[in-house]
């Protein structure tokens, strides 16, 4: 990358690198310099961790596992045939 | 050696002596976990347990090939995930999997290009984008469920793992197979995407 400053468009690119952590230190202290001058940049990051938050909302709580002693039957059958 | 994997070891050695408490342990430590893994491949509960059935089974035929170079668990989940991903392509009008690294190639914008055409800053945006009020998660979750439901099928199935499911980066590349790069810009594109779908669906409210 080059050393010039990141523009708005280049920005949106890198924020998954940026929230997990994995740009260089250079591109990291351009990414802050940015933010540091551009509310729209740091608006859209803020959409991007909310965005990250609602989504793991999405989580469902487990069903019963239904299949346990068919398993365990399998096993068995398994151990006994070898097959 | 280290602890974990001598225990790992260990509890190998108690599954091919036939030991089935270790084998219910299996089971209850790992069968939810497969079934999300299953079902964020196959889109449909009947099939997601169908494939956990048969990725049990796989587990059990596969047991004495297993090599404890991997985790036991990454093992298992590797054989839910290709287990799934045969099945899924075997009957679905989906894109096969096949597509990891050529989804991951396509080059696609994060924001729309026209966002950005500044005629004072070149790449610097037109409008800025408004602040969201505090969003509830009951009013995004159907707005979120479209979005990830449209994407292509790799990159719905790793944000679904790592934001909907919570996995660790190293383990959705272990798991898939996937480089930790690839993993990274499946990603970004399918949270632009959402991202995307909530700011329409605010703004249009």
């Amino acid at each position: 990358m080059s050393t010039t400053e990141l523009t708005c468009q280049e920005l949106v690119e890198l924020v998954t690198e940026y929230l997990e952590d994995v740009l260089t230190p250079e591109d990291r202290a351009r990414f802050d310099r940015h933010l540091a001058l551009c509310p729209g940049c740091v608006t859209y990051v803020d959409q991007f961790r909310e965005t990250i938050s609602l989504t793991g909302a999405l989580r469902e709580d487990d069903v019963a596992p239904t299949a346990r002693d068919e398993l365990l039957a399998q096993f068995r059958h398994w151990k006994r045939d070898g097959a | 050696m280290t602890v974990a994997a001598s225990q790992a070891d260990a509890r190998v050695a108690a599954l091919r002596a036939g030991d089935e408490r270790a084998f219910a342990q299996l089971v209850d430590a790992h069968t939810a976990g497969m079934r999300r893994l299953a079902l964020s491949i196959v889109r449909n509960a009947a099939v997601a347990d169908e494939v956990v059935q048969e990725a049990w089974l796989g587990v059990l035929r596969g047991l004495e090939r297993f090599e404890s170079r991997a985790s036991l668990k990454t093992w298992i989940f590797r054989i839910v995930a290709n287990t799934a991903k045969t099945r899924a392509e075997r009957e679905s009008r989906s894109v096969p999997f096949s597509t990891f690294e050529s989804e991951a190639a396509e080059d696609e914008p994060s924001v729309d290009p026209s966002r950005f055409r500044n005629p004072r800053f070149p790449g610097g945006w037109a409008r800025f984008p408004e602040p969201w009020e505090k969003l509830e998660a009951t009013e995004t979750r159907d707005v979120i469920a479209a979005a990830i439901e449209a994407l292509p099928p790799a990159q719905r199935l790793v944000i679904s793992l790592r934001d909907v499911e919570g996995w660790p980066p190293d383990e959705v590349c272990n798991v898939l197979e996937l480089s930790e790069s690839n993993q990274r810009v499946l990603l970004h594109r399918a949270r632009s995407k959402v991202r995307a779908a909530l700011e329409r669906h605010l703004e249009g409210a």
